[in-house]
């Protein structure tokens, strides 16, 4: 089904067992984000942020209702075709970094390409390029241990740019961070968002990030209990989140 | 995408190195008890038919019947022309008789009278004809302990701690009294010329190897030999070639009545020694596979483990758009690489022990002393094309299978759920 929007959810219903019974981690969420937003899900820990980025993601399945990503039915994809549009389009940012240990940050920003079979010479060039957006082009050759949170959580943010995907999924991405590397990190995304069109979809409740959204929904027990449109920090106009 | 497996074994060596060890130390194992087993075969046959009854041995069926009971009565007689005959048409063997018999020595003092007396088991071979074979296959210079060879008739060799236990020397005359082939009794004197030890408990404590021409007069055995005894002229038992031989050989009298008619054995169908090898080569069997089992459940494990350390490194692979095929098999394909690399190492190690221990050997001697079998005390390794892939293939397919049933767990997981294990 042909979209105009980036995303959009209809019904989506998500409930895991839980033993005996049930949780139901998403209740009827419609929602839809254009091309361009720099959107947030907000809520107090268990109300269903992770899930519905995971949804959205294809990385998990919804137990009814739709999600359209990208021009795709998250619903109807195989597991290869999931990883395809993963590979190709989506790029996720954590929040415990999960660069791979035992690689350089080099390798690990070159990890995406190799999967995408990007000839060796734009590979070099790509992975510099994104190390160089996110500043650390210097620690190119460094291991994870030898990188601190922030250094850690920018690779991670170059790995996932690194293929320019259209869409960036953001899980709790400053929990580990302390406020001026959140800052830091957010001002890089909010560049990316700016200068290359990166839609970004963040799951938190971290008020530094709620500061930099555009969009605020707020999920309460898996249901969307708000979504309002804010104030870029430093714009004018509306309110601020 | 190889030189990323390749960093990543590298680099993280819990990934790499317990895994590699565990098959390192299995292949190694592997081969050494294969070739042990195997050298325990090779020289259990090459001692028992050097100093018993040769690769195949032609007798009377009716000697063949009562072996055990050395029935000299039955002995076949016209031997040199059975000979004839064997060298004409079996000449993958060189062919020699050989008279097996029991007898008591006694050991007389000065005045005639007995000053110590045994039971022997006696070996007689032909020493001293030109162009005899024996020499060289019972090597006896390096067996003998006091004295020299016999270099004429009417001097013997005896077992070294036979001759100690008589209390005799060599250069002492001993009185051989034994049954003849007709039934009747012989006495006979000889001189110890030497004594001998071959690492053989059978053979080393009370025996005498005495020339055929002696034991033919002694025994009333003109022109008779209890066996014609053939040695593969290659000079290793041949299983199969031996069979087959001894069938066209017992064909040629497959019509015949005659309880005395010649039949050929090989050197397995002898002394039930076909039993003994089915029961090793099971034995290898039951080894083989309890190593693959270990190895197997160990690297299963470790890969088990692996994977729950590993939940994030997937789960994050998954997100980035690797599939979870792809992910399985690079965890094979890193499992195929250390299996590859172990199982080249624990060959590697465990043939050059084997080589070793079958150029130098190692002497059992002390654990040995009541065996009754004709084998070598002295045991050897035996390599042989099996050793080089009998740990080869178990250990590689331990370590892939280990990977492949440990990384299904990859396949069992909701991607989901991997991500969830990472958040605190
Ligand atoms: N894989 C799962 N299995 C069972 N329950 C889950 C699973 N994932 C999430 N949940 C439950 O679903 C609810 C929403 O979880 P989640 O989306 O992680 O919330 P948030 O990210 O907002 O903290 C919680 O009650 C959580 O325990
Ligand atoms: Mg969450």
């Amino acid at each position: 089904m042909a979209d105009e929007k980036l995303i959009r959810t209809e019904n989506l219903v998500k409930i895991f067992p839980m033993g005996s019974s049930k949780v139901t981690a998403l209740n009827r969420v419609t929602l839809s984000f254009q091309a361009g937003e720099f959107a947030g899900l907000v809520g107090p820990s268990g109300s269903g942020k992770t899930t519905f980025l995971n949804i959205v993601g294809t990385l998990d399945a919804p137990s009814s209702g739709s999600a359209f990503v990208l021009g795709r039915t998250v619903e109807g994809l195989s597991h290869r075709e999931a990883a395809w549009l993963r590979n190709r389009s989506i790029g996720f940012i954590f929040q415990t970094f999960n660069l791979l240990p035992v690689y350089t940050a080099y390798e690990n920003v070159e990890f995406p390409l190799l999967l995408l079979k990007t000839p060796a010479a734009q590979r070099r060039k790509m992975v510099m390029d994104a190390l160089d957006w996110v500043g650390l082009a210097d620690r190119a050759r460094s291991r994870p241990a030898q990188l601190s949170g922030g250094e850690s959580q920018r690779v991670a943010i170059a790995r996932a740019m690194v293929k320019k995907p259209p869409l960036l999924l953001a899980d709790e991405p400053t929990a580990n961070l302390d406020a001026e590397n959140s800052h830091h990190i957010l001002q890089t995304m909010e560049k990316l968002n700016r200068q290359l069109a990166t839609s970004f979809l963040f799951a938190t409740h971290d008020e530094k990030v709620i500061g930099y959204l555009r969009r605020k929904i707020t999920l309460v027990d898996g249901r969307v209990a708000g979504d309002e449109n804010c104030r870029a920090r430093g714009a004018e106009g509306t309110e601020p989140c | 995408m190889i030189r990323f497996l390749y960093l990543g074994l590298w680099r993280d060596r819990s990934r790499s190195l317990f895994p590699l060890l565990t098959v390192v130390f299995g292949v190694m194992l592997t081969v050494v008890m294969f070739t042990w087993i195997k050298g325990f075969e090779v020289g259990f046959l090459a001692t028992s038919a050097r100093l018993g009854s040769g690769h195949v041995s032609v007798m009377s069926r009716a000697y063949a019947d009562e072996r055990d009971q050395l029935p000299n009565d039955a002995a076949l007689a016209g031997a040199a022309g059975i000979m004839e005959r064997l060298r004409r048409d079996f000449p993958l063997f060189s062919w020699t008789p050989r008279i097996h018999f029991a007898g008591l020595l006694d050991v007389p003092d000065e005045k005639g009278e007995t000053r110590a007396q045994g039971p022997a088991g006696g070996l007689a071979v032909d020493l001293f004809s030109p162009g005899s074979p024996e020499p060289a296959i019972l090597d006896l210079e390096p067996a003998l302990v006091r004295g020299a060879l016999p270099r004429r008739a009417g001097e013997i060799l005896l077992a070294d701690e036979f001759a100690a236990n008589l209390g005799i020397a060599p250069g002492a005359s001993v009185t051989l009294i034994a049954g003849t082939m007709h039934g009747g009794m012989a006495t006979a004197n000889f001189t110890v010329a030497g004594t001998f030890r071959f690492g053989a408990p059978a053979m080393d404590r009370g025996m005498m190897i005495v020339d055929l021409a002696d034991a033919r007069t002694v025994l009333d055995m003109d022109d008779a030999a209890g066996e014609i005894t053939g040695f593969f002229r290659a000079g290793f038992y041949d299983r199969e070639q031996a069979e087959t031989e001894a069938q066209r050989f017992n064909d040629l009298f497959a019509a015949s009545q005659d309880p005395f008619a010649p039949r050929m054995e090989t050197l397995i169908a002898m002394s039930g020694m076909s039993q003994m090898l089915g029961w090793m080569d099971a034995m290898l069997g039951i080894i083989v596979v309890v190593f693959l089992a270990a190895m197997f459940i160990v690297l299963w494990n470790t890969g088990l483990m692996g994977n729950i350390r590993r939940y994030g490194e997937i789960g994050v692979r998954l997100a980035m758009g690797e599939t979870k095929g792809r992910v399985y098999r690079a965890m094979i394909a890193e499992a195929a690489v250390v299996g590859l690399a172990g199982s080249l190492i624990g060959t590697a190690l465990g043939l050059a022990l084997a080589l070793y221990v079958q150029e130098h050997g190692l002497d059992f001697s002390a654990m040995m002393r009541n065996a009754s079998m004709l084998m070598s005390t002295k045991l050897h390794t035996h390599v042989t094309g099996t050793a080089y892939f009998i740990g080869f293939v178990p250990g590689l397919a331990a370590t892939v299978l280990g990977a492949a049933t440990a990384g299904r767990a990859i396949y069992k997981r909701q991607t989901s759920r991997l991500l969830k294990e990472l958040e605190t």
